[in-house]
């Protein structure tokens, strides 16, 4: 069935990239061609594999920032002393080859047939599964209500700032900048704590569903606000991208 | 050390088992709690990866790879799946 996860074996396969755009400085957008795709779901991730000459190998597991039904794409934010994410970052080309394997995850995935209203919280990079969620759902034509609460450093660090800035008809985006804000900045300002949350997302009575991805601590900081403000925990669904990159 | 969560090893635990299983059911060995593999522990800064228990920190699984062969010890959970 088209748009379900693979199962069985997960194979190794060569894929061909077709374009790379730079979201922010440090981040880049990475779209594959995969020939033995099966289809993935939203906020599943995959795995890149970099061999060297000497035959060192380095894994590491990337959400993928497409909805389902649109090609594969990855989006890696740069470790300066990381092994992979320079290299995806600084060197990839459009036309090289990327051995990668997926789709990987049940757990952290939205269907549009999942009921409550949509909240959605990121952290830095944490912004990729969740990108993948609001595009399903605007490509499959939910009425869902969404909301998203996204936590950057600074301005220039929002990823996907105009295709979040576009956004309407149903979803709400609010934007925290916890360093820095520009002169005439009308959003949230510092760290996503309890006070934001309750003002920014769904009240607990209207039964939402919560998605929470970013950095190790900004995900138990975040998902325990969620279950202070009365959110059953298993509708609190997190994803911990940890400090090492990828995630 | 910071921990990751079961979502990291999707991957690793699908070489493994074969099948998708961070959606799947594990009992700690240790304190009862049981819950969905995506919401264990993970750490993968130890020569190997090692998984725990939210609740009690105890020791659900092992995992290292030596020489493209991994070695699995899941003597900490009470059922898995």
């Amino acid at each position: 069935m088209a748009g379900t996860a693979l199962r069985g074996r997960l194979t190794w396969q060569i894929a061909m990239v077709d374009t790379v755009t730079d979201e922010t400085a440090r981040v880049r957008t990475i779209v594959l061609d995969v020939p033995q795709w099966p289809g993935h779901r939203a906020g599943q991730h995959l795995d890149v594999r970099l061999t060297a000459e000497d035959g060192y190998r380095a894994e590491r597991s990337y959400s993928i920032a497409s909805a389902p039904g649109e090609p594969v794409a990855i989006t890696v934010e740069r470790l300066d002393d990381g092994e992979v994410s320079p290299y995806l970052t600084q060197e990839l080309r459009a036309g090289d080859e990327l051995e990668l394997r997926g789709p990987i995850g049940g757990y952290f995935v939205w269907e549009p047939e999942d009921d409550g209203p949509l909240m959605l919280v990121a952290g830095g990079s944490g912004i990729v599964p969740l990108r993948a969620m609001l595009r399903h759902r605007q490509r499959s034509g939910s009425a869902i209500p969404a909301r998203l609460l996204y936590s950057s450093r600074t301005l220039p660090d929002v990823i996907y700032q105009s295709e979040l800035s576009r956004y309407a008809d149903g979803v709400e985006v609010t934007c925290t900048l916890t360093r820095q804000q520009p002169p005439g900045w009308t959003g949230r300002a510092g760290r996503v704590d309890a006070k934001l949350l309750s003002e920014v997302c769904w009240p607990a009575a209207v039964s939402p569903l919560a998605y929470v991805c970013g950095p190790t601590s900004f995900v138990e900081a975040a998902a325990a606000g969620l279950v202070g403000l009365g959110y059953p925990p298993h509708r609190v669904k997190t994803e911990r991208f940890g400090a090492t990159g990828g995630r | 050390m910071q921990a990751l969560d079961g979502n990291a090893i999707g991957g690793l635990l699908i070489d493994v088992f074969g099948t998708e299983m961070t959606t799947v059911t594990g009992t700690c060995a240790g304190c009862g709690t049981s819950s969905q593999v995506a919401e264990f522990a993970v750490y993968r800064q130890a020569p190997g990866t090692v998984v725990r228990c939210r609740s009690c920190s105890s020791i659900l699984m092992v995992f290292v790879q030596v020489r493209g062969m991994t070695c699995v010890d899941l003597r900490g959970l009470a059922s898995l799946g």
